[in-house]
């Protein structure tokens, strides 16, 4: 399952972030900012216009991520 | 003890006090504002610590990781590794880190500590902890990272002494050994940062040390939580956000306009005064009608401009701004833009000198060009003057659905003419570049925060003494300036126009009209354009005194008679469109050049907007005499 197929409000832990193409500084600054396996995430928020972008907890910190940046974050369910 | 400053290097992740904690330490007045982002180039300071030593510091624009992707963090990573022009690697790392976001902010920490430098680690924001329950075993958290960790509230007087007593205490011999190590450490670095799974291994070492040292009730702040449910929400969201847009211009409209006709009448009253006490001839004409008219009809707009900032100040220490942003991401993007746009445009309503250097926290270059390129279309505060003269004189004061009021819609409308006209250059450079890659948003929303007062009364005396510094400085120059080509030559024997036909500016105003005639202008505003190039406020100030040489006397209300008298409402119209528009002032030209190093980017803004300017005001005007 990838982040954006996550309804808002429910949680899920990070399984692995995905390269889109080689040497991809998305994913790259995806993992700096804590997106790593076993990390819990949660939709908080969609903006309105299409649900892009996405607001991302992680840890106690939120990101708002663009559907095309967080499809690249690969998660398992543990829906709440 | 060594007679070399000690010097010091704040350093950590976006948004977690550096600043602020910079301003405590030195007593600068640096601009901190609750968003990531604010700091974007080196800033340095100096104090002497209670024992007497001097301490040189660094406050460095923050960052996520060496691994950078912005042209702000780039410094900070090249001033730690010893590569930045002019810039010895400093003797003492100061990381700080939020203490209410240490799972992000320690990772970080471990970043910097590889390198191998000297540093202590600064829980900062110990104050927004203690609130949410949240404790930090310092000793442990000083064991886990071998290194002295201490307490600071950055917003707080004295918030940082513990941090002070630190800098006496840390011996400063380390630092030779210290950078061999870190051109060691460097090399291990960068043969790390191949390898995944060190990310992994990072994050697994933050989260032991969390484990062992924080504790931790609730991972966001609830109040946090509360407000983002109604301001983030799809629906309430953006009905609040064009609420406070709407409230800001109305503000400024209602709340500055009766203090801006408080300081014409006293202008007026002086001027009376100096003109009944000074003898006959140019200095008299000098004082009354270049001094007292031009200066005092700008120096009037400063209510209305320290309004306007009063807005912004409050919403950028709210927290607010980029909850905005990822509001209208979706929107921006669609115009080319991206919603890290938002905060610079928004700065850009001040001024677009502040707005285009903002946009150093924009990751992608071309992201970053087309807002440098649009920001100048945000009506800075600079044009408030002119559209609260040209409002003033040609629209009614009257009630619209009973709560609004008619000047105060036109002046909304004004800006939303160059929000459009921003939106429109972005879609048509969208469609012009080829380079269509994938940039990312990845915009950290911060906690929200109370502004402070005493902040806020800082930040808008700091903007009043800007604007009175530009008051008695280049637009007093060009006052007199135009006061002169006014006034001289005197008209020759037997004249029987105008004295002011036979000045200078006669001669200049009129054949600068041939250009400008089918946009409606007069000679007279023709020939304000000129300094307004320089500052667009003087554009008030030079009608003001070109209209009080050839009637004898003027101020800000008889300034708006004389234009009504003088100058149709379509022309009127015409000039607030060409306001909106026109190349703004040398000033952001020249920060153009500056951050963009090209050329080519200075003459394609000033070219654009030009054109669109002249096209958007003949429009205007031709259409608006067909109604008037």
């Amino acid at each position: 399952m990838r982040l954006t197929d996550l309804p808002k409000g429910a949680s899920a832990l990070v399984r692995t972030v995905e390269d889109a193409h080689a040497s991809d500084a998305i994913a790259q600054r995806l993992r700096d900012l804590g997106f790593v396996p076993g990390e819990p995430v949660r939709v908080v928020a969609c903006a309105p216009w299409g649900a892009d972008p996405l607001l991302i907890q992680i840890g106690s910190t939120r990101f708002a991520l663009r559907r095309a940046e967080a499809q690249r974050v690969r998660v398992t369910g543990q829906t709440a | 003890m060594s007679q070399s400053p000690l010097r010091v290097a704040l350093v950590g992740n976006p948004n977690c006090g550096k600043t602020a904690l910079f301003n405590l330490l030195t007593g600068a007045r640096q601009k901190v504002a609750n968003y990531a982002g604010v700091t974007v180039e080196r800033k340095e300071g100096r104090f002497d610590t209670p024992a007497g030593r001097r301490v040189q510091l660094l406050d460095l624009p923050g960052t996520y990781s060496f691994e950078t992707t912005s042209p702000d963090e780039r410094v900070t990573r090249d001033v730690l590794q010893g590569r930045y022009p002019g810039e010895a690697v400093p003797d003492l790392i100061v990381c700080v880190a939020d203490a209410t976001n240490l799972r992000l902010h320690l990772r970080f920490v471990l970043e910097v500590k590889r390198m191998g430098l000297p540093m202590v680690l600064a829980l900062n924001m110990m104050d927004a902890a203690k609130r949410r329950s949240i404790t930090v075993d310092v000793a442990g958290l000083e064991r886990r990272l071998a290194m002295p960790v201490v307490e600071t509230v950055a917003v707080r007087r004295g918030g940082a002494h513990a941090l002070i007593g630190m800098l006496d205490a840390h011996a400063p011999s380390a630092r030779a050994s210290a950078n061999a190590d870190a051109s060691a450490d460097d090399a291990r670095r960068s043969a790390q940062s191949a390898q995944p799974a060190a990310y992994a291994d990072t994050h697994a070492e933050v989260r032991a040390i969390l484990a062992d040292t924080v504790t931790m009730p609730r991972a966001t702040d609830a109040r946090d939580d509360a407000i983002d449910r109604w301001a983030l929400h799809p629906v309430t969201g953006p009905l609040i956000l064009a609420a406070v847009m709407f409230l800001v211009f109305q503000g400024v409209y209602s709340f500055g306009k009766p203090m801006t006709d408080a300081i014409g009448d006293a202008f007026t009253w002086l001027g009376a005064l100096a003109s009944a006490w000074l003898p006959a001839g140019p200095l008299h004409s000098l004082i009354t009608d270049g001094i007292f008219n031009g200066l005092g009809t700008v120096l009037g707009f400063l209510p209305e401009i320290l309004v306007l900032f009063l807005f912004i100040l409050v919403l950028e220490e709210s927290g607010y701004l980029p909850r905005a942003a990822f509001l209208l991401d979706r929107m921006m993007v669609s115009v080319g833009l991206t919603g890290r746009s938002f905060i610079p445009l928004l700065s850009s309503f001040a001024c677009a000198i502040p707005g285009v250097m903002g946009t150093r926290s924009i990751t992608d270059p071309r992201d970053r060009l087309a807002t440098i390129l649009v920001a100048p279309l945000m009506t800075c505060s600079a044009r408030l003057p002119v559209y609260a003269l040209l409002i003033g004189a040609f629209i009614p004061h009257r009630p619209v659905l009973g709560i609004f009021n008619l000047q105060g819609l036109v002046l909304f409308a004004l800006y939303a003419v160059g929000i459009a006209g921003a939106m429109a250059v972005g879609w048509v450079m969208k469609h012009l570049r080829r380079d269509r890659s994938e940039h990312a948003l990845l915009m950290e929303l911060p906690s929200y925060r109370l502004p402070k007062a005493r902040d806020i009364v800082l930040g808008l005396w700091e903007r009043g003494m800007i604007f009175l510094k530009r008051l008695t400085g280049v637009i007093l120059a060009l006052t007199v300036l135009m006061w002169f080509i006014s006034t001289f030559p005197a008209p020759p024997a037997g004249a029987t126009g105008p004295a002011i036909n036979y000045s200078i500016a006669g001669y200049i105003g009129r054949a600068l009209q041939y250009p400008f005639a089918p946009l409606g202008f007069n000679w007279q505003i023709s020939l304000s354009l000129i300094p307004a190039f320089a500052a667009r406020e003087t554009a008030v100030a030079a009608l003001a005194t070109v209209y009080s040489v050839a009637s004898g006397d003027a101020d800000i209300t008889t300034l708006s008679h004389a234009l009504a008298a003088n100058i149709p409402l379509a022309s009127a119209l015409s000039l607030m469109v060409w306001f909106a528009f026109a190349p703004q002032c040398m000033s952001t030209l020249a920060v153009i050049r500056r951050e963009t190093r090209s050329w080519r980017n200075v003459a394609i803004s000033f070219g654009y907007m030009f054109v669109v300017a002249y096209v958007a005001a003949f429009a205007t005007y031709q259409i608006a005499r067909h109604f008037t």
